[in-house]
């Protein structure tokens, strides 16, 4: 297979414009501009390029959703990656940071926009340094500015660096960061193609998404649809972590096995040990077990099997680690990174942290298993953003699959620490009986 | 200037865990006449508005701006940014609080940043925090944090030494990224992100895949 978003990717100094350009960088956005807005839109639709953020949405149908008209509209490219396990926009920043900003000239070519921001997060300093170079070399190079290459589009770019919320990945907790606030999600509706940045239509997309638009715009919409599988159109990096031998971002076909994924191309777990579970898209999948390897990775296979493609990032956890540490650790980042904004994930979160300690404590029993299972259905749903779903739907998933390690590790936990059951049930002061 | 009481570590910021006194009349923007800004950080954060639609949009990148002059987010620095940007200091504290990265207390100028979430954790990161910590001891100049998905699962166990990525790390590495600081080296350079090559085999340039590595 040729490589799309990896194309050249080790050239020495294809971050440069010099390099970029001999590489044939920057003609698709010339090819682009000789035709009309609709007409470059048209091929977004026709690539059913989904969204490679988590949410996989259609970028197309997302672009066409702006209203038409001169007003102040906006681009924003979500560069926040914040999902645990996910590090692709990372690479693609890093080491061919002009194809992202061809991408977004196009992008706003199509969409109409003339304005357009990267929010990067702030941990990532050395991409953004090279972003920066990168997008001074455009400036300097009439691809972005008045009358791009001579033609009616006019556009901005500005790069943001963040400074550390995974919440501001959220598209509308990016947008209030954007605008100098906390980053706490919005009510939707209204959705930022009417009202986002500064109550402008506001298109927003993913590193990854973006840097996908020059190769359709080359091949045309309907060649790139071509790729993959039913629905799931193109190829997609995924990041590769946790107990594998050769971790790092692959670039594959929608549609490949995931057991071609993780053991062909990441070398499977280390010798001797299994697989015990693995999350698929980002640490806000629902997790699988190894009796999902072969499973096609797509955005419906995996979401049919319960889970979700999300950000493209498969941890893998081996036998060897227990299921709780898991669930614990996951629960540890959540709470952390929730706004605190909506009452069931603020609360949530630190609840489910406090029962999963509990369980390591020795103080558990499996009725506590049952409570946690009820407050991650309480937050699913119930909040502005997913941020809390993204912890209730991990932690559900490893209770309903694991409950027998659970209940284990909870007895293991109470001998450990010398509390029978009977000392348990004594130590509860019973209600003294109205007289 | 009207005096504002301060908590006991300087701030008048009281963070996530104290209460905010409610006694305390709200302070309004900083009058511009009296409030001294250095020049250079006037400059920059001039600068930062000047790329937004609204100027508020400028207060990440202006509060980075004073974090890297004064070394903390410390009353004077919010308060000089406040004068400049023409907001109150309470909306700049309100988002100093809210993100990681900067820092409401005095810490030490060279940040140390261990990646302790999932990925890393599988490799031992939890130790190699426990390492840093011990290398850096109670060298004042240091601030060693655990710190959530750095994005660079890849090179797991990571830290990022003031803004650099490195990786995969052992725990002998502790010591020695400590030292390299202290020097004024660039710490366990081999180690560095932007040094390796795409993991992916069928990546292919005309140097090769593994002309960087």
């Amino acid at each position: 297979m040729d490589k799309l978003l990896f194309r050249d990717i080790d050239e020495p100094g294809l971050n440069t414009l010099e390099i970029y350009e001999r590489r044939g960088g920057y003609q698709a956005l010339r090819d682009a501009l000789k035709r009309r807005p609709d007409e470059v839109l048209d091929q977004l639709l026709a690539s059913r390029l989904r969204g490679r953020g988590g949410a996989g949405f259609e970028m197309g149908k997302k672009a066409s959703f702006l209203p038409k008209g001169t007003m102040d509209k906006y681009l924003v490219c979500n560069a926040d990656e914040s999902e645990p396990g996910t590090f692709k926009d990372r690479e693609l920043m890093q080491k061919n940071p002009h194809q992202l900003i061809e991408g977004m000239i196009i992008a706003a070519y199509a969409a109409e926009v003339n304005r357009s921001f990267i929010y990067i997060r702030g941990e990532y300093a050395e991409q953004a340094d090279i972003l920066d170079a990168a997008i001074v070399e455009a400036e300097r190079a009439g691809y972005l500015g008045d009358r791009i290459l001579g033609s009616e589009l006019t556009l901005s770019l500005v790069l943001h660096r963040g400074a550390g919320a995974y919440i501001c990945g959220e598209e509308t907790g990016l947008l209030d960061s954007l605008e100098g606030k906390r980053g706490n999600p919005r009510l939707k509706p209204p959705f930022p193609a009417n009202q986002g940045l500064y109550q402008g239509p506001t298109l927003i997309n993913n590193v990854e998404t973006l840097s996908t638009v020059p190769a359709i715009v080359r091949m045309g919409g309907d060649a790139y649809a071509a790729i993959g599988v039913e629905n799931s159109s193109g190829t997609k990096l995924v990041s590769i972590s946790g107990h594998v031998r050769r971790p790092g971002n692959y670039e594959v076909v929608l549609g490949t096995s995931s057991r071609e994924l993780i053991y062909d191309l990441a070398g499977g777990p280390p010798e001797d040990r299994g697989i015990k579970l693995w999350f698929p898209g980002g640490s806000s999948s629902p997790v699988l077990t190894a009796d999902d390897l072969d499973l096609s990775y797509d955005f419906d296979t995996l979401a049919k099997a319960g889970s979700m493609l999300g950000s493209g990032a498969i941890i893998v956890v081996d036998d060897a680690t227990p299921v709780v540490d898991v669930a614990l650790k996951l629960a540890k980042f959540y709470r952390h990174e929730s706004c605190g904004k909506c009452t069931p994930c603020r609360e949530g979160t630190n609840w489910t942290v406090r029962m999963l300690e509990r369980i390591d404590a020795g103080e558990a029993t499996p009725m506590d298993l049952d409570i946690m299972a009820s407050v991650q259905d309480q937050i699913i749903g119930h909040c502005l953003c997913v941020l809390g779903d993204a912890m209730a739907m991990p932690i559900s998933s490893m209770v309903a699959k694991f409950r027998p390690e659970f209940e284990a590790h909870i007895e293991a936990a109470r001998e450990r620490h010398g509390l029978s059951a009977a000392i348990l049930s004594a130590a509860v002061p019973q209600p003294a009986l109205a007289r | 200037m009207t005096e504002v009481a301060r908590f006991t570590h300087g701030s008048r910021i009281p963070g996530w865990d104290d209460a905010a006194d409610l006694e305390k009349a709200p302070a309004g923007v900083p009058d511009p006449a009296i409030t001294e800004v250095p020049a250079e950080l006037r400059e920059a954060i001039e600068a930062a508005m000047a790329l937004y639609p609204d100027r508020r949009s400028a207060a990440i990148p202006a509060l980075h701006a004073a974090q890297e002059h004064h070394g903390w987010c410390s009353p004077e620095a919010i308060e000089q940014v406040a004068a400049v940007m023409r907001v109150t200091p309470g909306e700049l504290t309100a988002v100093a609080t809210f993100y990681d990265m900067f820092e409401t207390v005095p810490v030490g100028a060279h940040a140390v940043y261990v990646c302790t979430n999932i990925s890393c954790s599988l490799h031992g990161a939890d130790d190699l925090y426990e390492a840093m910590l011990a290398a850096a001891g109670d060298d004042a100049g240091f601030n060693v944090r655990s710190f959530e998905c750095l994005g660079a699962c890849d090179i797991a166990p990571m830290a990022s030494v003031d803004g650099v990525y490195l990786g995969p790390l052992e725990l002998a590495d502790a010591e020695r990224i400590v030292a390299d600081v202290r020097a004024g080296r660039p710490p366990v350079p081999e180690k560095e992100l932007v040094r390796r090559a795409c993991a992916d085999p069928g990546v292919t340039t005309a140097s090769g895949p593994d002309a960087e590595a």
